[in-house]
């Protein structure tokens, strides 16, 4: 692979780190506050199987928080580029679609895994986190991140404008991840609120990385790595094709 | 017209459509290795949308261009390395600073370890005392100085320049000119669209005009210049405008207070003051101009203008 890549890789983390006050500690500390607040209310009234809520939510939170900042990443930096017209800086290069697609999702990923390492680092603190099968963690986390951050390359590369991809945000990705299980396990919810949960990929990258903390979890963590595999395959395709068509970005 | 060996940009039977504006109509054209080229032309002629289709931002729906003798599609990875293009818009990156924009720049093409190449633009374009700054904090003059930068990290042979001097002071302008000029020298092809025609005249040897996405003009910039020769004269009659004899009306180009007369040579210059004078005509003042390009400029869209609207 061309060192175009790793240098786009790098600029693209170099942008959220040079800004990290704003990119990783906000977050960060939105994070604490969600847990700070819910715990208190609910702690003595609220066990999700067998674990204390506290303790429930913050697997929720970390994942959460790692979702929502790996979609921020990937799509607040390409509207910024095109809105400004920099990302000319980056079409001129030889540098090929599938580099200009590895470097923006694994910008993402990587974002998400920081954003949620740090929620994990603050909130820890508050309830009896356990780690039963730490590579599910990670596992998830990554293809969380990296649906998460493809996701963003879609709608950066469609909005013209900032108030699209606000929509895009705060119509999909926030219901998505919100009702995904989050704050709650899904057998709390009734029946048919559960059967519009199983279709959301969401729910299973939330499910399956809860299961790696408590090594319990809603359903098979095998059945959420299919899902949520299959999930990133899809969209990566359907990103890839964008790309190469040059949709939106050459003309 | 180049001859095969030398060709930096060849650009053959280019056709692009936006919806139902035809941007490009069948535009071909060869510049040669080391050639100063112009690209001329009006408002949406079609000259930012070919330079677009030579970079890769735009994808032609016919024809093909090369760089260097690399397809832009299908071997686009050897013909962007072999390109810089200046964009037309003052555009950057506002998180980095001068440095880090270039070297960020060089990565793009492959290239590490760039920063004595980097020094050595940033002293030529006079950037050196900026380097350290962050893109925001830069006059608009600085940051055009950069993008030309940013275009040179790869020492590419071919540099194309859009517009380079829109909205640029002069001092400045004359800088960049020598600095291009001395690229030129050292062997780079240089493309250029401008609207300040006595710059093209000045810089290209070769020029392009385009009208309406379709080359009406291709030929060195002496020749231009020759086939509109002659000089222009310019009358302010004391009586105005309207006391010029009917005689003369047809041949004249009158604007509010002065006439206007083509002269192809100077021989032309006493017949036509003797019928003034014939006719009583006082004169308050008198001008004889040289053609320049922008009367090139102008006749060529006239004369392409007419010939379009006998093809309808």
């Amino acid at each position: 692979m061309s060192s175009g890549f790793v240098t786009l890789l790098y600029k693209e983390l170099l942008r959220f780190w040079k800004v990290s006050f704003q990119t990783v500690g906000a977050p960060v500390l939105t994070a604490l506050l969600y847990l700070m607040i819910f715990s208190h209310v609910l702690e003595s009234h609220v066990q999700v199987n067998g674990v204390p809520y506290a303790a429930f939510l913050i697997p929720g939170l970390v994942i959460m928080s790692a979702l929502q900042n790996a979609f921020a990443n990937s799509s607040s930096s390409l509207i910024q580029s095109k809105v400004t017209g920099s990302v000319v800086f980056v079409l001129l290069p030889p540098i090929s679609y599938v580099e200009f697609f590895l470097a923006y999702v694994v910008a993402a990923m990587l974002r998400g895994v920081m954003v949620g390492g740090g929620v994990l680092a603050v909130t820890m603190w508050f309830a009896p986190v356990t780690f039963a099968a730490p590579h599910w963690i990670l596992l998830f986390i990554a293809l969380g991140g990296g649906i998460m951050g493809t996701l963003g390359m879609i709608a950066g590369i469609w909005a013209d404008k900032f108030d699209q991809l606000a929509g895009f945000q705060n119509f999909l990705i926030m219901p998505l991840t919100m009702l995904s299980g989050v704050f709650y396990s899904i057998h709390s919810l009734p029946e048919f609120w559960q059967l519009v949960s199983r279709f959301n990929p969401v729910f299973y990258i939330i499910d399956g990385f809860r299961f790696g903390f408590f090594g319990v979890s809603d359903v098979p963590p095998g059945i959420s790595l299919a899902v949520v595999t299959a999930t990133f395959l899809l969209v990566s395709a359907a990103t890839l094709a964008l790309l190469r068509s040059g949709y939106k970005l050459r003309s | 017209m180049p001859d095969a060996m030398s060709v930096a940009v060849s650009i053959s039977q280019v056709e692009k459509r936006f919806g139902s504006l035809r941007a490009l109509a069948g535009v071909s054209l060869q510049i040669a290795e080391g050639e100063f080229f112009g690209l001329l032309g009006p408002n949406g002629a079609g000259k930012t949308t070919l330079i677009s289709c030579l970079a890769g931002l735009t994808r032609p729906d016919a024809g093909t261009l090369s760089v260097m003798g690399h397809d832009v599609r299908s071997d686009y990875r050897e013909a962007r390395r072999r390109l810089g293009v200046v964009p037309q818009e003052l555009v950057f990156d506002p998180f980095f600073s001068v440095r880090e924009t270039l070297r960020i720049q060089s990565g793009y093409f492959g290239i590490r370890k760039n920063d004595d190449w980097i020094d050595e633009i940033l002293a030529n374009l006079d950037l050196t005392a900026k380097a350290d700054i962050n893109m925001r904090r830069l006059s608009g003059g600085m940051k055009r100085r950069v993008l030309v930068a940013q275009a040179l990290v790869h020492k590419p042979p071919v540099l194309v320049l859009d517009e380079p001097t829109a909205g640029v002071d002069v001092e400045l302008r004359q800088g960049l000119w020598q600095f291009i000029r001395r690229l030129n020298q050292d062997g780079h092809t240089i493309i250029l669209t401008t609207h300040y025609l006595e710059e093209a005249e000045a810089l290209c040897e070769r020029i392009a005009m385009l009208k309406q996405g379709q080359v009406v003009a291709l030929d060195t910039t002496r020749n231009l210049l020759a086939r509109f020769s002659g000089q222009t004269l310019n009358l302010r009659l004391a009586g105005g405008p309207a006391s010029l004899p009917a005689a003369l009306r047809a041949r004249a180009s009158e604007s509010e207070e002065t006439c206007s007369f083509h002269l192809a040579s100077l021989d032309e210059l006493e017949p036509l003051l003797a019928t003034l004078r014939a006719a009583g005509c006082g004169i308050d003042d008198l001008r004889l101009t040289q053609a320049d390009l922008e009367d090139v400029f102008l006749g060529v869209m006239q004369e392409s203008g007419s010939a379009q609207d006998a093809a309808r």
